[in-house]
């Protein structure tokens, strides 16, 4: 089935330099996997707030007390692999919605 | 992008530090004094660790990757700190959890999004139990360069 609509992903650390950078080249990787077309955004997390209007999921390293009007995944088990293959699978959900 | 530095001097065998602010004061005084970070580098990286926690429960030994944002960086570099004895730090992501970290991996890295190799595989020692427990039994520092040599292939980046 084709995708009506790429879905806008924000990838955030605190920096979004480092943990971030590699998030985001797993759910790049992911997403080609799956043949799912995404439009990745690596942030700081401090920047979400511009994109509460356009995004879809954030997915993030770092700890965010704000509600946004998307899901949140936390990304830990990437660096950790603890848990990494719900995590995809929680990615993979939202993205294939 | 400047050539990542790493030998025997950004290898700690033994950090003395009793609270994560204090490994961090460690850890970067050496990066200080080796002229690899700036002197505002120590600050930035406790507030950055305060704000941000970068502990990581892994399935070995606990590590934390300690860093901050690229002004305060000369040349980049991985230093490697062996706890004497184990540290709370944050969990990255929590609020208020934390975890007893025994291996700190401070980043310095000074581009913001050509890294990811680096990144990838240094991440890959972490999903490594083996070689996290042979990191914290290993008294050679030499020998723990070569290990983190061969598991990140710094030919490759």
């Amino acid at each position: 089935m084709e995708q009506t609509k790429k879905k806008q992903v924000l990838v955030a650390c605190g920096a979004g330099v480092a943990t971030s950078t590699v998030v985001n080249g797993a759910i790049e990787e992911m997403a080609k996997e799956h043949k799912i077309k995404v439009d990745l955004v690596q942030i700081k997390i401090s920047e979400v707030g511009s994109y509460v209007d356009t995004a879809d999921l954030l997915v993030t390293t770092a700890m965010t007390k704000k509600e946004y009007p998307f899901p949140v995944i936390n990304a830990r088990a990437f660096l950790t692999g603890i848990g990494k293959e719900d995590t995809k699978q929680q990615i993979l959900d939202e993205l294939k919605k | 992008m400047t050539k990542l530095f790493f030998d025997e001097s950004v290898i700690l065998m033994e950090v003395n530090g009793e609270t994560k602010e204090a490994v961090l004061e460690e850890m970067g005084n050496n990066l200080i004094q080796k002229g690899l970070v700036k002197d505002s580098f120590v600050k930035a990286v406790i507030a950055r660790e305060k704000e941000f926690a970068t502990g990581l429960p892994t399935a070995g030994v606990a590590v934390a990757i300690p860093h901050t944002d690229v002004e305060h960086v000369n040349t980049k570099t991985i230093s490697v700190g062996i706890l004497k004895k184990p540290v709370a730090f944050g969990i990255m992501g929590e609020e208020e959890e934390t975890v007893n970290v025994e291996l700190v991996f401070m980043l310095a890295m000074d581009e913001t999004h050509s890294q990811l190799a680096l990144l990838q595989k240094l991440m890959e020692i972490f999903q490594n139990e083996e070689t996290l427990k042979y990191l914290m039994k290993e008294t050679d520092a030499t020998r723990i360069k070569e290990t983190i040599e061969q598991q990140i292939d710094f030919t490759t980046l």
